[in-house]
């Protein structure tokens, strides 16, 4: 599996995690700058992501909403603050209704993604930073538990074959 | 969740989302402590380490108990595991996005070569 390194930090409610890829920096960038391909890894196999508005710019804006298996939506965006092809990604996520607004009172989590070469291929870092012990639970709360359930059977799958 | 199940989620969250109640709640993860002993270890009074202590085993966080003169104060194991257990369900979804990744960049995927 390419994930070599996970960090918990309690205190500051943060997860780090660190994978290798066997590809270029630019190619793993290509995933996050090709809407068609993030949408492809950002929601679960029971929750698949379609992409709309897609800008990676400093103050633009990635739109997403996730359909799950009763035909259920669930709507969110990323808004960007940092872009540094390719090496690195800032962005606010968030929780939004089905036309994109944020949904107000709903936690918002800072992400720092960091792509590096690594031994001939890509050593990504995914730092995902929560406000509070209640935005954590309330992103569980929202329905990421499922996905992740089906996450896990996911990688069962994968380990199994 | 119940009505009970979120009055403890709430009273477990504000429990740790203070810095003093966090670190009484390392030492006593370790082994009891006397509440006296914890309050030598805080520029504050008897009282207020007291007061914190009290909001942990509100939470569920600790138990105390009396030996002599003494409180005694130990943690939960199991109740401080629930917080670490939230970030573990997290890097469960990013467990699947890099798996997901994974495939999608692998070159017969994409294209022969």
């Amino acid at each position: 599996m390419p994930v070599t390194d996970v960090t918990q930090d309690l205190d500051n409610l943060t997860l780090t995690i660190t994978a290798d890829f066997l590809a270029p920096v630019e190619r793993i960038w290509q995933v996050y700058a090709d809407p068609r391909q993030l949408e492809k890894v950002w929601g679960p196999p029971s929750y698949p992501a379609t992409v709309v508005d897609h800008n990676l710019t400093p103050g633009g804006r990635v739109t997403y909403f996730m359909t799950g298996p009763e035909g259920d939506k669930h709507a969110g965006y990323w808004h960007i603050t940092a872009v540094d092809e390719p090496n690195s990604l800032s962005f606010d996520d968030g929780f939004a209704d089905l036309d994109f607004n944020p949904t107000p009172g709903l936690p918002v989590s800072r992400n720092v993604y960091t792509f590096t070469a690594h031994d001939g291929g890509t050593r990504a870092t995914y730092v995902s930073t929560y406000e509070s012990a209640e935005a954590l639970q309330q992103v569980l709360d929202m329905g990421v538990v499922e996905g992740a359930t089906s996450a896990i059977n996911q990688i069962d799958g994968l380990v199994g074959s | 969740m119940s009505e009970e199940a979120e009055e403890r989620a709430d009273a477990l969250f504000h429990a740790l989302a203070d810095r003093t109640r966090r670190d009484i709640m390392r030492r006593v993860l370790g082994g009891e402590h006397s509440v006296s002993v914890l309050a030598a270890k805080y520029d504050m009074s008897f009282a207020a380490v007291q007061k914190h202590v009290a909001v942990l085993e509100r939470a569920g966080l600790l138990t105390k108990r009396r030996s002599g003169r003494e409180q005694l104060a130990s943690g939960d194991v199991q109740a401080v595991r629930s917080v670490a257990s939230m970030l573990t369900e997290l890097e469960q979804v990013w467990r699947g996005r890099i798996a997901r990744i994974d495939e999608l960049i692998k070159p017969n995927s994409e294209q022969e070569d």
